[in-house]
């Protein structure tokens, strides 16, 4: 292995959560991006299909996670935990927060309908969105978006993972749906 | 989140749905109907039937909803002429927010589902910091330990007696001297009043008497910036008592 993949790899086992492309770049200064997303690359490979771990990209970042299959195992023998699920009322106001962000409360209420606050002040304490900026409107609106904790706890690479709206089996009709077929 | 088999009426349980728009929809699945052409009066019906018979623990989000439903209602049954252009489907607004609300519920079972994936794999779990390693074992030499005594017996000074005198605060005097200042000076800092080499019963003396000064209005006392020195005021006439 290259001497910068091994440093790379070294890092990555040491952290207890995902490193960025530019946090790995900045272990070695004298090299690029370029080189540290190859070296990645060729780190990802060599723990192909081989190893325990692999290396995945997730959260804007990458990390050593274990693979699939040993989930229950691991478990049985409580090496590791799961993380709780999170409830249906979470994952609502998340999806609707994900896909609307910067979002305000009401937004999320009237889609809902139902009131949110107490959902939001959740995910608020548990990292999963965050204030992103104030609305226009009346009191300016605390607006809120997801976190990377958010892709992290879904496995998602970025926001581009998210499924686009056009492909989910519900297509929204917007509110002037005078030629919609099907 | 189905439940109830088919012919088995509502088998339902409020908690299980996460608000009106959740209840609904689960009662135009189990009807079969056209989310598009809704029959709102069976809908309606079927809503109300469901939120009086169990209880109303999230009264008023359903209840408003009910209510819309039922003016929906009402607005179908309003008598319009056929081919009439302007005429706005009561139900548009409310057909829009379900199927927006369906789109929710999809990507709900997808970041489920997501979660679910990315919670089989394991990450390398937080780990509390070691404590500290234990200090490595002592290495003493027995003159080293002695010149050590020796050094702290040196520092220990002569004991000292204390005669404690009891020193009365002067604040009477303290008080003469500020009004005296006060009589030749619109304002004056702690130092004039105190001068630079006071002990600590004038300090105490003298602050008593510009407290008890500023409470009878007769001087006021500022200090215009965080730890910056007092600046003791004469106050304007018509305050002082």
């Amino acid at each position: 292995m290259h001497p910068l993949t091994k440093l790379l790899e070294a890092a990555l086992f040491a952290a207890s959560r995902p490193l960025t492309t530019e946090e790995l770049a900045s272990l070695d200064l004298t090299v690029g991006e370029a080189a540290v997303r190859s070296a990645l690359e060729e780190l990802r490979s060599a723990y192909g299909d081989d190893h325990g771990v692999e290396l995945v990209e997730i959260a804007e970042g990458w990390q050593f996670l274990t693979r699939r299959e040993y989930a229950e195992t691991i478990e049985r023998a409580q090496f590791a935990l799961r993380p709780r699920r999170l409830s249906p009322a979470a994952l609502e106001t998340l999806a609707i927060i994900a896909y609307r962000q910067p979002v305000g409360r009401l937004e999320v209420d009237e889609i809902r309908g139902v009131d949110s606050g107490a959902v939001m002040d959740k995910l608020v304490e548990r990292g999963l969105i965050e204030v992103v900026t104030r609305g226009e409107g009346l009191g300016r609106p605390l607006l809120y978006g997801t976190t990377p904790s958010f892709l992290e706890i879904l496995g998602l690479k970025d926001l581009e993972d998210l499924p686009r709206l056009e492909e989910l089996s519900v297509a929204l009709r917007r509110p002037t749906p005078v030629e919609e077929e099907e | 989140m189905n439940q109830g088999g088919p012919g088995g009426g509502f088998v339902v349980e409020l908690e299980k749905f996460s608000g009106p728009l959740d209840l609904l929809l689960h009662l135009i699945r189990e009807d079969e109907v056209d989310i598009t052409d809704l029959p709102i009066a069976k809908i309606a019906d079927q809503f109300l039937s469901v939120i009086s018979e169990l209880g109303l623990n999230q009264a008023a989000d359903y209840l408003e909803m009910a209510a819309r439903l039922l003016r929906i209602k009402a607005q179908m049954l309003l008598p319009r002429r056929l081919g009439d252009d302007e005429w706005e489907d009561p139900r548009a607004e409310l057909v829009r927010r379900l199927l927006e609300y369906q789109q929710i519920r999809e990507l709900v079972d997808w970041l489920g589902r997501a979660a679910d994936v990315r919670a089989e794999r394991f990450g390398r779990g937080y780990e509390a910091p070691p404590p500290d390693a234990p200090p490595a074992p002592l290495q003493i030499d027995l003159n080293d330990l002695l010149s050590a005594a020796e050094r702290v017996i040196a520092l220990i000074p002569e004991p000292m007696l204390h005669r404690v005198v009891p020193r009365p605060l002067d604040v009477e005097g303290a008080t003469e001297r500020i009004m005296k200042l006060l009589g030749e000076r619109e304002q004056f800092g702690w130092i004039d009043i105190v001068g630079k080499q006071a002990t600590i019963v004038d300090v105490l003396s003298v602050f008593i008497a510009l407290l008890e000064l500023a409470k009878r209005s007769t001087v006021t006392l500022s200090q215009p910036e965080p730890f910056g020195p007092m600046v003791i005021k004469r106050a304007p006439p018509h305050e002082a008592a």
